[in-house]
């Protein structure tokens, strides 16, 4: 059961990914983007991070997207029909995309080679990304990143008020 | 297994059909109980009391004609009405609405599902339930639906952070993100006393949430027509109805099981008309506040979500973690 | 664990051929029986005919709140297992996250000084 979720949960997210980047309009790339967060939190849960999976669904697919979803909104409208923009390629676009996929995918067979080696194993215990776990690591272990990023959102709020100012 | 699965099959459709005339009956008691307010009798004439009313509504909008305007862009325009349904309808699905039951001689929850981090799920899905309302309304071409589209979900994302601060009493107070334990914590003491402010907040922000009145502005029918779901007719408007009223249930329900006790309740009643008593409160809440309250002006809702609702949460959040530090054995 | 999330797997399916079930019904029941005008497939404006097209003129407001929605939604995720664990964290817990809101009350605090919260300026 848990194996046929998984299945399923990885063929929305490629699907879904291959969407985001050959959809026409941009407001489908965002609708399939936000699917493909979901997708990834489904994943997620499967791994027993119970609590990364949640954190996934309300940051990336409910805040994060909330805000590419108001840029494409605002910026689309008054278009009526949906612009169908067929940009011309890049100079070596689509051999160099090939050359990527390539060391992509030779990474990818090259991983599966020697998982033994690179691959952890499997948590052990089923609570492992519990909400009581991962705020012991969070709150003992990884303290100084925590507070660190306190520091890195407080740049980021007075970025944005810059961003937004009256010009 | 068959016998678990089966169990579950019939926990969701009872879950989805109870949901449904839920609505249906809430649309009544809510036109009824305005037209008291207003000093008149409201729907009477479908049937007995007017108890015909939503289906004579139902099948009223079954039969509307469906209009799709030229220029849409369809496959949003059709998606976004099938998403408001579907996060409202996901979102109750980890609640717990009566004390476990004995079913072909197990014990079963009257809860869809109890995962540890039920809390959190809710508020997941209720983070997805904005897309529905600004896919709609930008879809659909129409400059009050994109201007109620935009004003939903800037509204429902400002009182989403408020909403999510003041369940942190809760949370500390019964050191779990289960809504079970949370229930079972509060076998003794409801946390609406410890958690006054905490409450308070939450409901203003439950309210605003589902664009009830005086948060109504996206539906604002003097500067917007109807909002977001403007251009939508027939069963695709009625689905976004169904969406805001299943909402309402939702968000009643969770204040239920945050802070009344949930299920708990003196035992001369079972456990599921306990719940079922406190949500229908805080229903008839919501119909009131609607009867009574003019609605904000959009700047000052803004404000008033920032400005007040956040801190305020946030110093409730830390003086009951500083009480649990501090006092809590 | 992942058992407890099975039924909602069920629910979900099940939501979603409700959904399907009432979109299709009433695009069977609901099928315009002749043709239909260009004035009705029109958007409705208050019974005025769309001059004026929409326009990327929107406040720079709904981005900012956006942004700030994304950047306070952070924190506000990192309170819940604090929360969780506060019974274990005691006084040292309390000292983190006290350090932690601080450090955000100061970007809150200039955020409000720059009228980043007033929707009329």
């Amino acid at each position: 059961m848990a194996n046929l979720i998984a299945i399923l949960a990885g063929v929305l997210c490629l699907f879904m990914g291959v969407v985001v980047i050959s959809a026409k309009n941009p407001m489908h790339a965002v609708i399939a983007l936000v699917a493909n967060f979901v997708g990834l939190g489904v994943l997620f849960l499967l791994l027993h991070a119970e609590f990364l999976a949640v954190i996934e669904v309300i940051v990336y697919a409910g805040a994060v997207m909330v805000l590419f979803l108001f840029v494409v909104a605002l910026l689309m409208a008054g278009t009526r029909a949906p612009q169908e923009s067929r940009g011309k390629n890049l100079p070596g676009q689509v051999p160099l995309a090939l050359a990527v996929t390539g060391v992509f995918a030779a990474l990818v067979v090259f991983a599966l080679a020697v998982r033994t080696v690179l691959v952890a194993p499997p948590p052990s215990t089923t609570d492992f990304g519990s909400i009581t776990n991962f705020g012991r690591a969070l709150f003992t272990t990884y303290l100084l990143p925590f507070e660190l990023t306190a520091l890195v959102l407080l740049a980021a709020v007075i970025g944005v008020v810059f961003l937004a100012r009256e010009r | 297994m068959a016998l678990t699965v089966g169990i579950d099959i019939g926990k969701a459709l009872l879950v989805i059909i109870f949901l449904q005339a839920a609505f249906g009956y809430l649309t009544l008691i809510e036109r009824k109980l305005l037209g008291r307010f207003q000093l008149r009798p409201g729907p009477n004439r479908a049937g007995p009391f007017g108890l015909l009313q939503p289906l004579a509504d139902g099948v009223k909008l079954l039969f509307k004609e469906e209009i799709i305007p030229a220029g849409v862009d369809r496959f949003v325009f059709l998606i976004a009405p099938m998403l408001s349904l579907l996060g409202a309808l996901m979102a109750f699905a980890v609640i717990p609405f009566g004390s476990p039951v004995h079913i072909f001689g197990r014990l079963v929850p009257l809860q869809i599902a109890g995962p540890s981090l039920s809390l959190l799920y809710v508020f997941a899905v209720a983070s997805l339930g904005v897309y529905g309302i600004v896919l709609g309304g930008w879809s659909s071409q129409n400059k009050y639906g994109l201007l109620g589209g935009l004003r939903s979900s800037a509204q429902i994302i400002s009182y989403e952070l408020a909403m999510g601060l003041s369940v942190i009493g809760v949370l500390l107070a019964a050191g779990s993100a289960d809504l079970n334990q949370i229930v079972s914590a509060q076998t003794r003491e409801w946390f609406v006393f410890p958690q006054i402010v905490g409450f308070i907040v939450y409901f203003i922000c439950a309210i605003a949430e589902t664009n009830r009145a005086p948060f109504d502005l996206p539906e604002a029918e003097q500067e917007l027509v109807a909002g977001y779901h403007t251009e939508y007719t027939g069963m695709k408007f009625a689905m976004f109805f169904m969406a805001e009223y299943i909402n309402m249930i939702t968000v009643s329900a969770l204040a239920t099981t945050l802070f009344l006790g949930g299920w708990h309740g003196p035992a001369i009643l079972p456990s599921y008309l306990w719940f079922l008593i406190k949500v229908a409160i805080f229903l008839f809440v919501f119909v009131w506040l609607r009867a009574t309250l003019p609605r904000l002006r959009y700047d000052r809702l803004m404000a008033f979500g920032w400005k007040v609702l956040l801190p305020v949460a946030l110093l409730n959040a830390i003086g009951t973690a500083a009480w649990v530090a501090l006092v809590h054995p | 664990m992942l058992t407890l999330y099975l039924p909602i797997v069920i629910y979900f399916t099940i939501s979603l051929l409700v959904c399907f079930g009432i979109m299709g019904a009433s695009r069977v029941i609901g099928r315009p029986k002749r043709q239909q005008s260009v004035a009705k497939l029109q958007p409705y404006e208050s019974g005025i005919v769309p001059e004026v097209q929409l326009g990327p003129k929107f406040s720079i407001k709904f981005y900012l709140v956006a942004m700030l929605f994304l950047i306070f939604d952070v924190e506000a995720v990192s309170f819940y297992p604090w929360a969780v664990l506060m019974r274990q964290l005691r006084l040292y817990g309390l000292a983190e996250m006290g350090l932690f809101i601080l450090v955000l009350g100061i970007g809150y605090a200039y955020v409000w000084k720059r009228g980043g919260f007033q929707w009329d300026r």
